[in-house]
């Protein structure tokens, strides 16, 4: 009922700062911890590379890849566009 | 059986000495003798926070440099005469004391003493590395902050590196309405965060500052809820379970006006 009222007056309801300290911290910890320096992420992201090319041709120079929270746990995402999915007999037959 | 504890943070500003003189105070109001030294070497304050700032004569570099005994540098406080201040020197530096000289000192001490409390300077550099050096136990002292927090953090891998595996930690200054209205971290989130055994919560009270001012720890006010806070934190150390103080004390003025955002 106060929040219904509170938004009457142009007092949006905002995510309690709180979480969000709570949240930030738990990102920042996990690279704190991990140690997780951009040069690793980037030995990552070759490898990442490596294996999903000899699948599919991706878009090399537009791999991203970062350490992401949800609402309680980490994540790490990688957005990888895939330009053609290669067949996969060839892919066997390369990786022998 | 003898006790050392170093108090640290990693960040400074959050009360690592106000805690040990707390502390300090309330082992010593429980009958144990206590020593407190003050590792702060440069930034001393210990003293200060104790009131005994006016009765320093010799320094704990004086001692680690076998210029005198230990037991001739120490300050007797002036309601317990079981607790002493051990105070460090304001002119040198952090590199006047090495780790394996307080170690020395406190397998010295240990045979007198039931507690010995070191406080620890800020920072993760060898200040830090001397004091935690003879800890048997740590108490990791933190604040609501998210610089704190994440300072905490990693001073706890600096400890469990040094193989320092007792540590417990302390937040300080809480805010509790902050925290009912969503918008301060508490304990228990901390502990989500950092994952360690918490000894309690202090809340943000004036009367911190004001016996402070006097040179006398609040845990000997017993008016104040951050004084209760240390009397438990305190009989927590000496392994006694005391369920942790509820820290909402509002009356409903204070959420009529937390309600209409005054």
């Amino acid at each position: 009922m106060l929040k219904a009222v509170l938004k009457l007056f142009g007092r949006e309801e905002k995510k309690a700062s709180g979480k969000i300290a709570k949240d930030r911290l738990r990102v920042v910890l996990i690279h704190d911890r991990a140690n997780v320096s951009p040069e690793v992420i980037d030995h990552i992201k070759d490898d990442i590379i490596k294996v999903i090319s000899s699948y599919m041709d991706i878009n090399q120079r537009d791999v991203e890849i970062s350490l992401s929270n949800d609402d309680n746990s980490v994540a790490l995402l990688a957005n990888i566009p895939v330009m053609r999915i290669k067949s996969g007999s060839s892919r066997r037959r390369e990786h022998r | 059986m003898s006790e050392v504890i170093v108090v640290t943070s990693g960040k400074g500003g959050v009360g690592k000495t106000t805690t040990t003189a707390n502390i300090g105070v309330g082992l010593a109001q429980r009958g144990y003798k206590v020593a407190l030294i003050d590792t702060d070497t440069g930034l001393r304050n210990l003293d200060l926070i104790l009131g005994l700032e006016n009765r320093i004569l010799y320094d704990l570099i004086d001692v680690t440099t076998k210029k005198v005994p230990y037991r001739k540098a120490l300050v007797r406080h002036k309601k317990f005469s079981n607790l002493f201040l051990l105070p460090t020197s304001q002119i040198r530096d952090k590199s006047a004391v090495t780790g394996e000289q307080l170690v020395d000192l406190c397998t010295e001490m240990r045979g007198e003493f039931d507690y010995i409390i070191i406080d620890c300077p800020a920072g993760i550099e060898q200040g830090f590395q001397t004091a935690i050096a003879a800890a048997d136990h740590a108490i990791v002292v933190t604040m609501p902050e998210v610089s704190a927090v994440r300072d905490a953090d990693k001073i706890i891998g600096e400890l469990n590196r040094a193989d320092k595996v007792h540590i417990k930690l302390l937040v300080n200054r809480i805010r509790p309405h902050m925290v009912e209205s969503g918008d301060m971290l508490d304990m228990n989130d901390i502990n989500d965060i950092l994952a360690i055994e918490c000894l309690g919560q202090i809340p943000d009270d004036e009367l911190v500052v004001t016996s402070t001012n006097r040179g006398e720890p609040v845990i000997l006010n017993n008016k104040s809820l951050a004084g209760q806070a240390y009397v438990n934190i305190v009989g927590r150390i000496c392994g006694e379970q005391i369920p942790f103080l509820e820290l909402k004390k509002d009356g409903f003025l204070h959420r009529l006006k937390r309600m209409l955002h005054i």
